[in-house]
């Protein structure tokens, strides 16, 4: 196996590029399609400064590596969200990646700041995990992106993730998601941008460039996330992909391309029915917003204990 | 050969030598949805492996709370 580009021996195939690649010139990939990204969608300036979100996972340390590489000014948020030692050694990776370059890493802990944790909010919100837990990260990431003035949170989003969320709402037409899934959201009142800068990289391709670069990141799947629907998602996709390579960027851009824009139309007339909440101030589109009922609910519930699923690295 | 598997993690033997993707397939695992790791290196589909070799079969499928752009 040869690198498409030099001939040298290869350390990854990318069947829906149909090439080959040496670790200098995957990374070199690497850097090109997160810098095409940012570019063709206009996510971020130069001078600007990016908050992205970390999870101690492949992706989002990846996607805080490659923004460092190309020059931007980023710094970390990690949210302790108290699943058990997953959390914990999520944690431990983040902070070990910001201590190698030498990057600023914010940490907010639910438990210590809001009284919650993930299984103990999802179970007295009557929630899926996910859900509280989804929840809970837009919530601090737009809070800590305003609060620090930062211009835009970036997340770790791959194609496979984008392709997943794409399939699943095109699958129950989810009309205000579709207008919503988008590599780049423009700030807006009590919002910050939020960017998706590896858009154009699938996951595999991420746990190699974290492998490549020597990241060490959680490999374990949250324990909390067993049976999500993502996850049955992305084993259809990738069913299809191994008979036709290239089939989830096909339905990804494609859809950015020619469907995306009428599924827009619903967003302005939510905008202008955003509220203050009040008690946060975040905008919302009821008196109190859903992370402040949360809260309001996990407040004194009987703490959720969780195991290790397997054994961890 | 040791072939750490994960989630959960455990370490099952496979006869060798043989490359990385008969391993693969004699443990019915899909090519795209791993990486292969040998110490701290990435391993292609291609490469012989050794009757005493260890490598780390590491999926790289991860789900949660994808977003959901909505306010909350």
């Amino acid at each position: 196996m040869k690198c498409r580009a030099c001939r040298e021996p290869a350390v990854i195939d990318i069947r829906r590029h149909n090439a080959n690649f040496c670790r200098e010139h995957f990374l070199r990939l690497c850097r090109d399609q997160v810098a095409k990204a940012v570019k063709e969608f206009d996510m971020l300036r130069p001078g600007e400064r990016v908050l992205v979100a970390v999870s101690g996972g492949k992706d989002s340390l990846a996607l805080w590596d490659l923004l460092l590489e190309l020059g931007y000014e980023a710094d970390g948020l990690y949210l302790g969200l108290g699943i058990g030692d997953y959390s914990d050694e999520s944690g431990t990776y983040a902070r070990a990646f910001a201590a190698s370059r030498g990057a600023r890493l914010i940490e907010v802990d639910l438990r210590e700041e809001y009284g919650y944790d993930v299984p103990t909010g999802a179970r007295a919100a009557r929630r899926a995990p996910c859900s509280a837990c989804g929840l809970s990260k837009r919530h601090l990431f737009d809070k800590a992106a305003i609060d620090g003035g930062y211009d835009a949170v970036a997340t770790g989003h791959n194609l496979d993730d984008e392709a997943a969320v794409l399939f699943g709402n095109v699958l129950h037409w989810h009309d205000e998601y579709l207008a919503r899934q988008l590599p780049v959201l423009a700030a807006r009142d009590g919002f910050p941008r939020k960017v998706k800068p590896l858009v154009r990289l699938g996951e595999r391709e991420m746990a190699a460039y974290c492998v490549l670069r020597g990241i060490e990141y959680q490999v374990e799947e949250c324990p909390m996330a067993e049976g999500n629907r993502h996850l049955h998602y992305k084993e259809a996709l990738n069913q299809i992909e191994a008979r036709s390579p290239g089939a989830k960027h096909d339905f990804y851009f494609g859809f950015l391309a020619r469907a995306s824009e009428r599924f827009r139309d619903g967003i302005a007339e939510e905008q202008g029915a955003l509220l203050s909440c009040e008690r946060c101030g975040a905008p919302t589109p009821s008196e109190v917003c859903a992370f402040c009922r949360l809260v309001e609910k996990a407040a004194g519930a009987q703490p959720v204990t969780i195991g290790r699923r397997g054994a961890h690295r | 050969m040791k072939v750490l598997l994960r989630n959960p993690r455990r370490t099952v033997e496979v006869s060798g030598p043989a490359t990385v993707n008969v391993v693969l397939d004699r443990l019915d695992i899909h090519r795209e949805s791993v990486i292969v790791v040998r110490g701290d290196e990435l391993v292609p589909g291609d490469t012989m492996l050794a009757a005493d070799d260890e490598i780390e079969v590491r999926p790289v499928i991860s789900g949660g709370a994808l977003d959901r752009e909505v306010p909350s």
